[in-house]
């Protein structure tokens, strides 16, 4: 990574501006010109777009060359972000997306033109109810937030329908963040759950807190320290019999996917974030995917439209869900996002789904298993796609899991997720995926080992890292204290 | 049934084999890989596969998914008039060689600020963009598109106003983003009030005013759903006491329209799919959401700020997180966490290249080309121009005849001919909407006049 490093980070776009310069060309206007005033009014139109940028095409591809070779990717090494799966990207995928009939399809078009498309999501979710073993999937939600959001509106309008939409969402304290947000979005209070030692539900604290007054408990298979939830029937039947729903985050389902479903686990709605199981890129932070399954009581309150085939094999959007919750977007979801998950499962198979899960389950234990005498482990239950360390051993030497996370950049590591869970002091979350061939892990488990070792030895060498990254350290409290949110012109 | 042994299967994307598996599972302290998932109940297991199709070589794969592409028809193959919130503006070559560019295509969100400035940067010129194209101070990342951004941009104003719980929503702002903001709010005690429009499409006013007391925010699109510019002025003075939001659905009208940050409009969000975003049957698109700098710590979504670093480099970072789900959880200003950060590149990208002129005369050769074929089809007998307020690229087209039928006609002639209305607003059978953009040509746009007329024609019959 040493070559990144530079005395000046790059020019913004803005700066590189020029009066005259131009990165595009439009063939002439070949339709007589019309004045402007008799087209639209001078009041209602600006007369310039003032201090946008005058540039070439080369002042373009280079800086955005220029700001990409400033990122770390999953193309150049493992990225362990815990529960982010930052797994291998086939191109593959981006080809098929780029297809010209799907990529000009127009979203409003009629059912009968847009067949292909139709019958693409049909599949889709026929293998999404197959991989979660639940009866529907709605291809709606664009983001694994926004699958949340979905199943909770599912759960108040079904349980409102029967009376009483209830007040309360149950959520373990080792959960996401978006999990008691999208909660509250969908109108309910959150009440936190203790996880017991082992960082999972304990069935006594679950029974205590299942009241009258409970719509349902959000839960993470297996949970954000990557254990699974081994009485995830009895959870179920617990929230079951007092009439409440279980929603599961399926953020995690790379660890299972193939081995193990969510329906047959008694659970009633679940996302899967399509940007993590099936391997479409994160692209920086988004576009996602986040189907939503359901059991069987929730189906009437799928969002519309669905996609239905009718007897003759043709395909048709169908609006007629009299209890559906609403649309949750316009159009038909993250269409293109889906039709690269969609190539992702073609090209694995059934054997293929289930290896995703099996390989990262040993790539995350032989980890775990590397540096377990490196790092504290806070919580030794067994555990499978990711594992998560705490920084115990280091904060005798004044140092701590934001220095080491620091460190591995140095090494040339994207670092683990830090302080989460929660529930985990200086919390080092690590889950490298079944992308990383073993060579990969060891050289991961080497800088860990040797920062263990630099921790005790040079400490302060730790303290002050990275050493070799473009920028170092950032002032974050003074962004959040001084916000300077946009370029803004010199005066 | 007897399950495939990983020991010595194998798959392209999944280095590790035999030899790896081996090796791993002596240092793990475990005989198989099965014993890892000891903790799964026997009873929740599958202990089958997975009945789905595959594994597919690419070649395979492009056979079968290039046959799906094959039964569709669209732009491709047609001359497409769709618009409706989904546009066909031309987008460089270049930039979606850059996206491909692995840093960008295959990094996470910019946590880890050291190794992700390439795409802090880019969002935070991104957020540039998006201030001086609205007229207001400060933009986000990006949210999933235009009408869950309207959805937060009404929580938004809601949290600013405690104690009024009534939200006026133009009936001539997107159908499908007026559906959406219903689901969101649903459980919320927000009421929804849709005020109509005018003979010349524009929002009513006086319906406007006689709603707005007692509303927390009033909410329009410009140009609205009907391809009809609004007068921002005249909605402000007629929404006194309310927060509020202009919606742009059709962006690249930002390049010759008033922003609406001139006219006192507190938050402008919408959909940055025009800015050369290929309209992929809805999505992945890109929400935009700018307000006015008082409202900066109520935003939803990711903030880029610009900071230095400790040897004095100007960087930037993700900041003012205390509003976000990860920290503040169930008190958070919004639920988003992933967003549409590669599309925002994108549209960064298009933004730096068509720059200052380009954006404004993408915009001109829309609106000329849409005035070239709104006045051709004025001088055809049957067709009626039924809304009389300006438009930029997009208006709605009336025939004697059932828009379905008029449509058909058109797709014989390989034209995509527009968007009927019928589905969307109740007494518009023969209503459908049609769009222009930069793209089309005249021999395009004299066509559909003839074969619109040969349609009205044959209908007559």
């Amino acid at each position: 990574m040493s070559e990144m490093k530079s005395a000046h980070t790059p020019p913004l776009i803005f700066e590189h501006s020029k009066t005259g310069r131009r990165g595009y060309k439009l063939p002439a206007l070949d339709v007589p010109e019309e004045a402007l005033d008799a087209m639209i009014p001078a009041a209602l139109r600006r007369e310039e777009i003032a201090n946008e940028v005058e540039v070439s095409e080369v002042d373009v591809i280079r800086h955005f060359t220029r700001l990409s070779k400033l990122n770390v990717s999953i193309d150049a090494g493992l990225y362990p972000l815990g529960s982010c799966t930052m797994k291998h990207n086939p191109r593959i995928n981006e080809e098929i997306a780029r297809t010209p009939g799907f990529a000009h399809s127009h979203p409003l078009q009629p059912d009968h033109q847009v067949q292909g498309n139709l019958e693409l999501l049909w599949h889709l979710e026929q293998t999404l109810k197959e991989i979660f073993g639940m009866p529907r999937v709605s291809l709606q939600p664009v983001a694994g937030a926004h699958g949340e959001l979905t199943g909770i509106l599912m759960v108040h309008k079904a349980l409102a329908k029967s009376g009483n939409p209830r007040k309360y969402i149950l959520i373990p304290d080792s959960a996401h963040g978006t999990n008691p947000a999208s909660a509250a979005f969908a109108g309910y209070e959150i009440r936190e759950l203790k996880s017991n030692s082992r960082g999972t539900v304990e069935l006594s604290t679950l029974e205590a807190a299942v009241t009258e007054d409970v719509a349902a408990l959000m839960i993470t298979v297996p949970n954000t320290l990557g254990v699974f939830e081994s009485e995830i029937r009895s959870i179920a039947d617990i929230l079951h019999a007092k009439g409440a729903y279980l929603y599961c985050d399926g953020a995690n389902l790379n660890a299972f996917v193939g081995i193990a479903r969510p329906g047959d686990m008694g659970v009633d709605c679940i996302h899967s974030n399509l940007h993590k199981t099936f391997s479409t890129p994160h692209g920086g932070g988004g576009p996602g995917a986040g189907p939503v399954g359901v059991s069987e009581r929730l189906v009437p309150y799928l969002p519309a439209p669905t996609v239905e085939r009718r007897e003759d094999g043709s395909f048709y959007l169908d609006y007629s869900h009299p209890d559906s919750i609403g649309r949750m977007r316009a159009f038909n979801g993250n269409f293109n996002v889906l039709v690269r998950a969609l190539t992702y499962m073609r090209s694995m198979g059934p054997d293929g789904l289930r290896r995703i899960a099996q390989l990262a389950v040993l790539n995350a234990n032989y980890i775990r298993a590397r540096l377990k005498s490196s790092y504290h482990l806070p919580y030794d239950a067994p555990s499978l796609h990711e594992v998560v360390f705490s920084d115990k051993n280091q904060t005798a030497k004044d140092v701590h899991t934001l220095d080491i996370a620091k460190r591995l950049m140095d090494y040339g590591f994207h670092p683990p997720t830090i302080y989460f869970p929660l529930i985990v002091s200086g919390a080092l979350m690590i889950e490298p995926t079944e992308s990383e061939p073993k060579e990969e892990l060891d050289a991961f488990c080497e800088a860990m080992i040797a920062i263990a070792r630099e921790c005790d030895e040079r400490p302060e060498l730790v303290r002050t890292a990275p050493h070799s990254t473009p920028v170092r350290r950032l002032d974050e409290a003074r962004a959040a204290r001084q916000p300077v949110l946009r370029w803004n012109p010199a005066i | 049934m007897t399950l495939p042994d990983p020991l010595t299967s194998h798959h392209r994307y999944i280095p590790n084999a035999s030899q790896d598996v081996r090796e791993m599972l002596d240092v793990v302290g475990v005989d198989s890989i099965d014993r890892l998932f000891d903790t799964i109940p026997d009873a929740v297991k599958l202990n089958r596969l997975l009945e789905v199709p595959g594994p597919w070589s690419e070649i395979e794969t492009r056979r079968w998914f290039r046959g799906l592409a094959a039964k569709n028809r669209t732009a491709v193959d047609h001359a497409s008039f769709l618009g409706g919130g989904a546009y066909a503006h031309y987008q460089p070559a270049c930039i979606d060689q850059l996206l491909l560019r692995a840093e960008f295509l295959t990094a996470y969100t910019p946590y880890q600020p050291e190794v992700s400035q390439g795409t802090l940067q880019s969002i935070f010129e991104y957020q540039t963009h998006q201030c001086l194209l609205t007229g207001l101070d400060v933009a986000n990342a990006s949210l999933y598109d235009g009408s869950t951004a309207l959805c937060e941009a009404v929580l938004l104003a809601e949290r600013m106003h405690k104690n009024k719980t009534k939200v006026l929503i133009a009936k001539s702002v997107h159908p499908h983003y007026r559906e959406t903001v219903r689901t969101y709010i649903q459980n919320l005690g927000i009421e929804v009030v849709e005020v109509g429009w005018s003979d010349d499409g524009r929002v009513d006013l006086d319906a406007l005013r006689a709603a707005a007391e007692g509303a927390f925010a009033v909410a329009v699109q410009s140009p609205n759903f009907l391809g009809v510019v609004e007068d921002y002025d005249a909605i402000r003075a007629a929404s006194e006491g309310t927060t509020r939001i202009a919606v742009v659905a059709e962006a690249t009208s930002l390049g010759i329209l008033t922003p609406p940050g001139a006219h006192g409009f507190d938050i402008c969000v919408g959909e940055g799919q025009a800015w050369g975003i290929p309209t992929q049957f809805g999505g992945p698109f890109v929400g935009f959401m700018v307000v006015r700098d008082a409202l900066k710590r109520h935003m939803p979504g990711r903030l880029v700020g610009e900071t230095v670093d400790v040897d004095g480099r100007r960087a930037y970072v993700l900041t003012l997180a205390t509003r976000e789900q990860h920290i503040r959880r169930g008190k958070a200003t919004s639920n988003i966490c992933t967003n549409e950060a590669l599309i925002a590149l994108a549209a960064n990208m298009y933004l730096s290249l068509l720059g200052k002129e380009g954006l404004r005369e993408v915009a001109l050769q829309s609106m000329q080309k849409a005035n070239y074929l709104r006045t051709k089809l004025s001088e055809v007998r049957g067709v009626e121009l039924p809304f009389s307020g300006p438009v930029y690229n997009e208006f709605v087209i009336r025939t004697p005849f059932p828009a379905s039928e008029i449509l058909a006609d058109l797709e014989h002639e390989k034209i995509l001919g527009g968007i009927p209305l019928a589905g969307f607003f109740e007494g518009r059978a023969n209503d459908f909407l049609a769009a222009v953009t930069e793209l089309h040509t005249r021999e395009q746009l004299d066509h559909y006049v003839a074969a619109l007329s040969a349609a009205i024609s044959r209908e007559r019959r």
